[in-house]
């Protein structure tokens, strides 16, 4: 059952923690709240609208900056919304992408009404027949430590999908302003807007 | 497949200048037969990644992504595929991100698939009620011009720019006989 399932914000505050901080692309609208809680950061772009679309932003960013690992962390429901970019991820290779959705298999913005997931839909299968090389289905601690050491070194694309509790959380909010979202991830991350 | 139309313009090639000169480093599409040539030349261009869509609303997530990685992107698309990205274009109004599409029109004078008259007669109207700026060059010969001019009000001036060309200009598809469907 999801409710017996990982904590989300801790889950989330374990990928994000690392000797090097990732650009991370978060999904609308519970993982946009799950990283803010684990500490505002300008290489966090929280999405608080265009939903279905974190995996391909998280794709151009990757494409743009090979150099660079990174990191899209999304929901069920939003990643339902946006199946076809695992095809266009697994088409494209990028190594340095890791595609991650935090599945409570729930809408949490909308009322925990059941998405997909919770009537079996496997989207760890589903980034497997599109080709993603690697991909893990992580419900405990021990896999979550396995999984998490992938997004930052592993021959990518990685995806996890990572089973998550369905506890009532208090609202982190990160800012909203869009414009600032954006010049604030480019003065990060390529010193200038 | 058939094509009438097109004159003796190469506006695929002009296009593909216009976006090179301007640093466009990754290109969305999804495919159009009026598109073809241009999409040739941009994956034979290793300066380009060229990234093929499974919809059009990807390829505006993915300039935006590009975009927040300092690489300029262009998207192409058919007149049908406006109909799938308009919450995309929310994002990029909200967040003032640069976009440069290319629309190749459908639906126009000459159609022979009613299906794609509807979106191709609406496509103009809902990318400006999407805050996006239309631009419709009728001849040919004015299309290099007319996207080097839109991307660089993209990328300068932080402005999501359409680029329509006229079905008269990429040609008229003709349906003869079996097998030659959409």
């Amino acid at each position: 059952m999801a409710s017996e399932g990982l904590d989300r914000r801790a889950v989330v505050a374990r990928l994000l923690a690392g000797d090097e901080r990732l650009p991370v692309v978060l999904g609308l609208g519970a993982t946009t709240w799950d990283a803010a809680a684990a500490g505002d950061h300008p290489l966090q772009f929280g999405l608080w609208g265009a939903m279905g679309s974190a995996v391909a932003i998280g794709l151009g960013v990757a494409l743009a900056r090979p150099d660079r690992r990174v990191l899209v962390i999304t929901g069920d429901g939003e990643m339902l919304m946006g199946l076809g970019s695992l095809a266009t991820v697994a088409a494209e290779r990028p190594a340095n992408l890791a595609v991650v959705v935090i599945d409570n298999e729930r809408y949490g913005e909308t009322g925990m009404q059941e998405t997909h997931t919770a009537r079996g839909v496997d989207l760890a299968g589903v980034a497997e027949a599109a080709g993603f090389p690697i991909v893990r289905r992580v419900a405990d601690q021990a896999a979550l430590e396995a999984a998490a050491a992938l997004i930052r070194a592993a021959e990518g694309p990685v995806f996890l999908a990572i089973k998550v509790g369905t506890e009532p959380l208090p609202l982190v909010l990160p800012p909203r302003d869009g414009v600032l979202l954006k010049d604030r991830f480019r003065e990060a991350l390529l010193g200038h807007r | 497949m058939t094509q009438t139309g097109g004159g003796g313009t190469d506006w695929s090639a002009g296009a593909h200048r216009a976006l090179s000169g301007l640093g466009v480093g990754i290109v969305g599409y999804v495919p159009d037969a009026g598109l073809s040539r241009l999409i040739t030349l941009c994956q034979a261009d290793n300066r380009m990644r060229s990234v093929p869509l499974t919809t059009e609303e990807e390829g505006i997530a993915l300039a935006a992504g590009a975009w927040l990685g300092g690489m300029p992107a262009t998207v192409f698309m058919q007149s049908s595929g406006v109909g799938n990205i308009v919450n995309a274009l929310a994002m990029m109004q909200t967040c003032r991100f640069p976009l440069v599409m290319l629309v190749t029109m459908r639906g126009e004078l000459g159609e022979a698939n009613e299906w794609q008259i509807p979106m191709g007669q609406a496509a103009a109207e809902v990318l400006r009620l999407a805050a996006v700026d239309v631009h419709r060059p009728e001849r040919a010969e004015d299309i290099a011009d007319t996207v080097a001019a839109a991307a660089t009000t993209a990328f300068r001036a932080l402005r999501r720019e359409a680029v329509l060309i006229p079905q008269r200009i990429v040609g008229i598809k003709r349906f003869a006989g079996a097998g030659s469907g959409e």
